[in-house]
């Protein structure tokens, strides 16, 4: 939507076709129950890329934010930790745990910001090609090397760190509390198929620091009316600028003549000619499913056949009739406003890890929920809430097979809600509805193969300019006149808006279009 | 949400304004009145009362105490005597400021140090080794400013301390009714003053102690904004403010060695190594880069400007902070440094500021110029720079007993 916007707005003539009635993908807002509005798949806002919005006018058409106050960590033992935006307040929370800790705290909050600062000139550009000797491309890694160069040592060999450790060694270097480390250390999992303890858990940790609202780094928020309503700030830009956008209109591939790509073909039959092709899919679907098997060089197919993909998290949402107290932190104060984490110890996400790693759902997952509707009653009636959990892991193959995914759905949506009900008594009371996404669901409905909600995983190997595929990172495919942006390419996942930008300004300064 | 102080059912009694300000995860009252005028006043002809509870705390105690904190401190707290009070500050290895305090030593192996950043976690890096036993009573002792020239005798009302010979900057137990104290003959007015230190069980019976001795001698509960015009005319400096914690400021030119500060008074060299001694003895042989200055600003121009306006001199009774730039005399494009806090000061009847100015430019007596807007338009006034100590009444380091007084 975002490329398609800035398209549209260079003068060109844009058709976006999308096969369900909802715009958005996984930033999707639906009511599924009469009454109640879910953010079904993705949930919170933070990477969006603020030049994005200003440079679409995205505040214009309905892009509105909502900055969270708390990360909350309740404890099996009724003890509980929330950091706050008020640093004083935070470091009284952390320091019943480790006064040492309490007072680092800000420490790390200042070595991330520079990180973040280096996240941004990485992620706000094309990925640069090392191999080239195209003075464009030299320049680029040129300005890429001066960044770095300013770091100054001591964070550079950070960054060394950041790029090749777990993100629980990472932490190890500030902190000795597990209770503050384990809700921390999350932030290198998510979304990802591997373990706190996993080498190379350290950079997705970034990847979740670099955030920024408003010019605060590392601020996340509610989107009001949902993330579908970044979705649709997004669609009204666009259209705006003059694009088409064509919803239940599911395209079954794309046209490829001589190597070239021509147009599309409906589900329905129906071809549609134009004279570049730009697949929001992931990197699995557009090459294998939409240009197909028979288009493809075998090197090529190779590589695309080991990008992985490897969904590990699932999606529970719950209609209540109350605000849900949690037993160790009662009542319906800040602390549930922001962010809330099952992530009691170190053990627990790694036991969760564990089973995942042999094809089972975890029987106690890491989860991360929120209540919007604290922030935003406009998603559910009156006194109603919602309570969303991210859940993790939730491994696409099980070993049932991933097909068999149907037959333990509600197993699954137990599970969440038995671990849940462990910090709010009474919560299965409370439920009206509950709405269970496997990995296999987000794969059907939305079309993220095997439910990897980044299209691809964000490990080292799978970044920068090898992503998706070595030789093919700067959004153009193998396919003449078929290009790809989302999150299969760089930079990556979250709703962040930079891939569709870099992909539109790639193709609109070598006038591809 | 900030947490109350011990002090807190007192202070909130008095505090009619409802002017709360944050203070280190605390709630202080910023002004008692909606005007602190008064509190200043205080302060200064009589006595003003300020919560301090929010300064952090640590007491150090053990064979190698003074050991340890020479370590750390840019002082030689091995030379503090006991009873005696030090003011001084502490570097990362880079000689760059993290935070200032005052550290006091109560007998021969222990000491009290306050300081504005909580410090648990850098204090504890350098622990390993030292036979001392480090511990954060923040939470745990109430503090309480009394500051102004009738302090001496509001105190000898409270306690049985020898107040006619305690000397400044020196520290003593003392008895009063029905609880104990440490009074330190310290404070951030740069007057006669002192700092009182209590178990927070007994805080409000020292506060309505304090209160009820001081009726006949004019004394006033006083907030921060006071303090801040004091602290100025005092010409101490405060972090966050004047200069920032080297281990949160962002980039290195936000960070500042002791001298670049005005505390390289502080810095004892030649001794056993200390955190930052290397850098801190390299740029005291080649020089700093800034150093900070008072300044003088005229008060005739400012009238001039205002005048053009038809307007009197508009000056508020509040010390501002926010960084103004600083020029030479001659070229407006040229400058040289910034200013970061100042005031009217009532009691000299002059604009002052303190500012940060590159270290060719510190001469005593040289003018420069300083950005002022005057309805909404910018212009530049000329100031003096002076020390940054502009006032310094004899009566705060004097005692009665003593031939100095």
């Amino acid at each position: 939507m975002i490329c398609a916007a800035y398209l549209a707005k260079a003068g060109r003539n844009v058709l976006v076709l999308e096969k369900r009635h909802v715009l958005g993908g996984a930033a999707v807002s639906e009511e599924m129950y009469p009454g109640y509005t879910f953010s079904v798949a993705s949930y919170v806002v933070s990477l969006f890329r603020p030049h994005i919005i200003r440079e679409l006018e995205l505040a214009k058409h309905g892009y509105e934010v909502i900055p969270m106050d708390c990360s909350f960590l309740p404890l099996p033992n009724g003890d509980s930790l929330a950091r706050w935006a008020d640093p004083q307040r935070s470091r009284r929370e952390i320091a019943r745990f480790s006064k040492k800790d309490s007072e680092v705290y800000p420490e790390f909050g200042k070595v991330m910001t520079h990180m973040g600062k280096l996240a941004k000139a990485v992620i706000d550009h094309p990925a640069p090609d090392i191999t080239s000797i195209n003075p464009k491309e030299l320049a680029n890694l040129f300005r890429l090397g001066k960044v770095f160069k300013g770091l100054g040592a001591d964070l550079l060999h950070l960054n060394t760190k950041l790029m090749t450790m777990s993100a629980l060694d990472f932490l190890d270097q500030w902190f000795e509390s597990e209770t503050l480390k384990a809700p921390m250390a999350v932030s290198g999992i998510i979304g990802t198929f591997q373990g706190v303890r996993s080498p190379g858990t350290a950079y997705v940790l970034l990847h979740h620091y670099m955030g920024q609202l408003d010019g605060a780094f590392r601020s996340w928020g509610f989107s009001k009316g949902g993330t579908g309503g970044i979705s649709m700030a997004c669609a009204r830009a666009a259209e705006r600028y003059g694009a088409e956008i064509r919803t239940e209109t599911p395209v079954q591939r794309v046209l490829i003549q001589d190597g070239k790509a021509t147009g599309v073909v409906l589900e329905n039959g129906d071809e549609l000619k134009a004279s570049v092709v730009i697949s929001n899919l992931d990197p699995n679907r557009t090459y294998l499913k939409m240009i197909g098997e028979e288009n493809l060089e075998d090197d090529i197919l190779k590589e695309i056949r080991r990008f992985k993909m490897r969904g590990s998290s699932g999606k529970v949402n719950l209609a209540l009739d109350r605000v849900p107290e949690f037993s160790c932190r009662p009542g319906d104060g800040d602390h549930i406003r922001g962010d809330i984490a099952i992530a009691p110890s170190i053990d627990y996400l790694e036991k969760a890890y564990d089973q995942a790693k042999y094809g089972e759902f975890s029987t106690r997952p890491y989860i991360n929920a929120v209540i919007p509707t604290l922030t935003d009653p406009s998603l559910a009636p009156p006194g109603k809430h919602i309570l969303s959990c991210f859940v993790q892991y939730a491994p696409y193959h099980i070993k049932e097979g991933a097909a068999n995914w149907p037959q333990f759905r509600e197993a699954f949506g137990d599970t969440v809600v038995d671990t849940m009900a462990e910090y709010i008594p009474g919560l299965k009371d409370m439920i009206l509805y509950r709405q269970v996404l496997t990995p296999w669901d987000m794969e059907q409905k939305m079309g993220l193969t095997e439910g990897n909600i980044f299209h691809g995983e964000l490990s080292l190997e799978q970044l920068l300019f090898q992503r998706p595929i070595t030789g093919y990172s700067k959004y153009k495919t193998s396919i003449r006149k078929l290009w790809m942006c989302g999150s299969g390419t760089h930079p990556g996942g979250g709703i962040m808006g930079a891939s569709g930008e870099l992909c539109a300004k790639t193709m609109l300064t070598s006038r591809a279009i | 949400m900030p947490v109350k102080s011990p002090f807190f059912p007192r202070t909130s009694d008095h505090c009619h304004s409802m002017n709360w300000k944050e203070w280190a995860g605390y709630y202080a009252a910023s002004s008692y009145n909606t005007l602190h005028d008064s509190e200043y006043f205080a302060f200064r002809y009589s006595a003003g009362l300020l919560d301090i509870t929010p300064l952090f705390k640590y007491s150090i105690k053990g064979p190698d105490s003074a050991d340890f904190l020479s370590r750390i401190m840019v002082k030689n707290i091995n030379k503090l005597r006991v009873g005696r009070v030090s003011y001084c500050c502490w570097c990362t290895d880079s000689g760059k400021v993290i935070d200032d305090g005052t550290v006091m030593r109560r007998s021969e192996h222990e000491f009290f140090v306050t300081s504005a950043d909580p410090s648990y976690s850098w204090f504890s890096r350098f622990i390993r080794g030292y036979n001392v036993k480090l511990e954060e009573v923040t939470d745990k002792i109430a503090g309480l400013a009394l500051q102004g020239p009738t302090s001496r005798e509001i105190l000898k009302h409270v306690c049985d301390a020898d107040l006619d010979d305690l000397k400044f900057f020196s520290t003593h137990k003392a008895n009063a009714d029905g609880f104990q104290l440490d009074v330190s003959r310290t404070g951030y007015t740069g007057d006669l003053g002192y700092e009182l230190w209590v178990e927070n069980k007994h805080a409000l019976k020292l506060w309505d102690a304090v209160m009820s001795a001081g009726k006949n001698y004019d004394i006033k509960p006083a907030g921060l904004d006071a303090l801040d015009v004091t602290r100025v005319e005092a010409g101490l400096i405060l972090k966050d403010v004047d200069y920032y914690n080297a281990l949160h400021a962002l980039t290195d030119d936000r960070m500042s060695s002791p001298y670049e500060i005005s505390l390289g008074w502080t810095v004892n060299l030649d001794r056993d190594s200390f955190n930052g001694q290397a850098a801190l003895k390299e740029e005291s042989e080649q020089g700093s880069k800034w150093a900070v200055v008072g300044l003088d600003i005229s008060w005739p121009e400012i009238e001039f400007l205002y005048n053009k306006h038809g307007l009197p001199p508009e000056i508020g009774s509040h010390a501002w902070r926010k960084s103004i730039p600083i020029y030479t005399a001659s070229d407006k494009n040229h400058q040289i440094g910034y200013a970061t806090s100042g005031t009217w000061s009532p009691i000299l009847k002059k604009n002052i500021a303190l500012a940060t100015v590159e270290k060719k430019y510190d001469k005593i007596g040289r003018e420069v110029q300083i950005e002022m807007t005057v309805e909404h338009k910018r212009h530049t006034v000329s100031a003096i720079v002076c020390k940054p100590q502009f006032y310094n009444p004899k009566r705060k380091t004097s005692n009665p007993n003593s031939q100095r007084s």
